[in-house]
C-alpha cells in the first residue's frame, strides 16, 4: 500500500500514459471528423421538407442525445456482433474503430444543433435574394446558405469538440487502450493508483485547457465579426 | 400465442416482441439498477446545483481572491473530464489523503456532482450578468443587504434564464451517471453488463442487441422525464413575473 507520490515511479509511467493519450486525441480528430460531416447531413435532412427524411433524423437526433455514450458504446461493441442474420462484416469492428464511429455518431447529434442554430441565424432575405437570382437550390446552399452559416456554428462546435476529448477515455470500457485504459493497467500491475489517475488528469488538463480558452477566444471573434 | 423454441438466442424461429420483451426477473434486474441510477442522479443533482450557485456568483464576486478561487474550481472540474475525475476520486483520492477507501456511490456523486457544478457555474454567471443593471441600481437604491439583493432581485429574475440550459445540463448528468458501472457501482448499465455476461441467471436466453434496445429505452424516458420536469418549472417561473 502507498503513502506518498513516488517520482520515480511517475517518470516510468509517463511515457505510456503519453502513449495512451495519443491514442486518446487520435480516436477525438477522427470522431471530430465523422461528426463534422455526419452532423451537416443531419442538420440538412432535419430541415427537409419531405417528412419521411426530417421526422426519424428529429427522432434519431433526440435518441442519441438522450442515451448515455457508454450504452451506445455497448450495443456497438457487444450486442451487434451477436446479430447473426447481418452480414459479420457490418457487425464486427475492432475497439479502436467501434469508439471512434460511437464518438462520431454521438456528437454529430450534438453538431446538428450547432449546424441549425448557424443555419437559423441566416437572414431570410438572403433566401428570398437568391430566388430572385433564380440561383437552384443546391447553389443557394453552397454559395449563399453554408458560407454565412458555418462560421457561426463554429464556437458551438469548438465546445462540443472539447466535449468528444473529454468522453473519449469511456473506450477503456471496450479495451481502448487510451489514456486511462492505461492508467486502469497500470494500477492492476502495480497496485499503485495515485501516480496513473493524477497523471492522466494532469495530462488531460493540459490539453482542454488550452483547447478551451482557444474556442473562447474564437467566440469573441465570431461575435465581434457578425456585430 | 405459443411460444416457439427458447433454445437458440438466433431470430430464426421466435416472434420479434419476444426478443425485444425481457422476461420479468431480467426487468426487475433493470429495475434494481435504474434505483441505483436514480440515487446516483439525485445526489450529484443536488451537490451540483449547490456547487453551481455557490460558485456562479463567487464568479462575480467584488472581492479577486473569491473570483480566482471559483475560476480555478470550474477550469479543474470541466476540464478534466467527468470519467477521470471518477476514477480518481474512486482510486487516487483516499490513497492520496491516507482516508479509508470511499464507497463508490460517494465516489460517483462527488465526480459528477463536481464536474456539474463547473458546467453549471458558467451558466449561472451567464443569467445573473444577463439581469439588466437596472435592477442591481435600483436594489441599491433600496438600501438592500447584498444578501437580500441577490435572494430577493437577482436570483429570481436570473431563475428563468438559467432553466433551460441547466434541463440539458441535467440530461448530460444522468448520461453521466452510466459512467459509474464502471467503478463497480451496481448502476443500470452495471446490471447490463451482468445480464449480458451471463453472471445473471436467467430462464430465457438474452438477446444482446435487444437487451441494450431496452436499457437504452430506459435511459431515454429517464431524459424525457428531466425535460418534462424542467419544462413544467420553466412554465411555472415563467408564470411569476407575469402576475406581477
Amino acid at each position: 500500500m502507498q503513502t506518498t507520490w513516488d517520482w520515480d515511479f511517475s517518470a516510468e509511467i509517463f511515457p505510456r500514459l503519453m502513449e495512451g493519450m495519443l491514442v486518446t486525441v487520435a480516436v477525438t480528430l477522427i470522431g471530430i471528423v465523422i461528426a463534422v460531416i455526419l452532423g451537416l447531413f443531419l442538420a440538412l435532412g432535419r430541415r427537409s421538407n419531405q417528412p419521411w427524411i426530417s421526422y426519424p433524423t428529429a427522432w434519431f437526433i433526440e435518441f442519441i442525445r438522450s442515451t448515455p455514450l457508454l450504452i451506445q458504446l455497448f450495443f456497438f461493441y457487444y450486442a451487434l456482433p451477436q446479430a447473426r442474420d447481418l452480414p459479420r462484416w457490418l457487425t464486427t469492428w475492432p475497439a479502436f474503430i467501434t469508439m471512434f464511429v460511437a464518438l462520431g455518431v454521438h456528437y454529430a447529434c450534438y453538431a446538428s444543433e450547432a449546424y441549425r442554430a448557424g443555419i437559423e441565424s441566416v437572414p431570410k432575405g438572403q433566401w428570398e435574394a437568391s430566388t430572385t437570382l433564380n440561383l437552384k437550390i443546391k447553389t443557394t446552399w453552397r454559395s449563399v446558405i453554408l458560407p454565412q452559416a458555418i462560421p457561426r456554428s463554429l464556437p458551438p462546435l469548438g465546445n462540443y469538440f472539447v466535449a468528444m476529448f473529454k468522453d473519449a477515455p469511456i473506450g477503456s470500457a471496450i479495451t481502448v487502450q487510451g489514456v486511462l485504459f492505461v492508467a486502469r493497467a497500470t494500477q492492476s500491475a502495480s497496485f499503485r493508483s495515485v501516480e496513473p489517475y493524477t497523471l492522466a488528469g494532469l495530462l488531460f488538463l493540459a490539453v482542454s485547457i488550452p483547447a478551451a480558452m482557444f474556442v473562447r477566444r474564437l467566440e469573441r471573434r465570431v461575435a465581434y465579426e457578425s456585430d | 400465442m405459443p411460444k416457439p423454441g427458447t433454445a437458440g438466442s438466433t431470430f430464426e424461429g421466435r416472434h420479434l416482441l419476444d426478443d425485444l420483451i425481457l422476461n420479468s426477473n431480467q426487468y426487475k434486474n433493470l429495475m434494481e439498477g435504474t434505483l441505483v441510477t436514480l440515487q446516483v442522479i439525485a445526489g450529484s443533482f443536488a451537490l451540483g446545483t449547490v456547487m453551481s450557485l455557490i460558485m456562479g456568483v463567487a464568479r462575480l464576486s467584488s472581492r479577486s481572491w473569491i473570483r480566482g478561487a471559483a475560476l480555478i474550481y470550474i477550469e479543474f472540474a470541466r476540464g478534466v473530464s467527468a470519467i477521470i475525475l471518477l476514477f480518481w476520486m474512486a482510486y487516487a483520492l483516499p490513497i492520496l489523503f491516507g482516508l479509508p477507501s470511499i464507497p463508490g456511490m460517494l465516489a460517483g456523486i462527488l465526480a459528477l456532482g463536481l464536474n456539474m457544478g463547473a458546467y453549471g457555474a458558467e451558466i449561472v454567471r451567464g443569467a445573473i450578468q444577463a439581469v439588466p443593471k437596472g435592477q442591481y441600481e435600483a436594489a441599491i437604491a433600496l438600501n438592500l443587504s447584498n444578501r437580500d439583493r441577490l435572494r430577493e432581485v437577482i436570483l429570481p429574475q436570473a431563475v428563468p434564464i438559467i432553466l433551460p440550459p441547466y434541463g440539458n445540463l441535467s440530461i448530460e448528468v444522468l448520461k453521466g451517471t452510466a459512467l459509474v458501472s464502471l467503478i463497480g457501482l451496481s448502476d443500470l448499465a452495471f446490471e447490463t453488463q451482468l445480464l449480458r455476461s451471463g453472471r445473471v441467471r436467467s430462464v430465457d436466453p438474452v438477446n444482446l442487441p435487444f437487451l441494450y434496445l431496452n436499457v437504452l429505452i430506459i435511459y431515454l424516458i429517464l431524459s424525457q422525464v428531466i425535460a418534462y420536469l424542467f419544462r413544467v418549472a420553466e412554465r411555472r417561473s415563467a408564470r411569476k413575473f407575469v402576475s406581477v
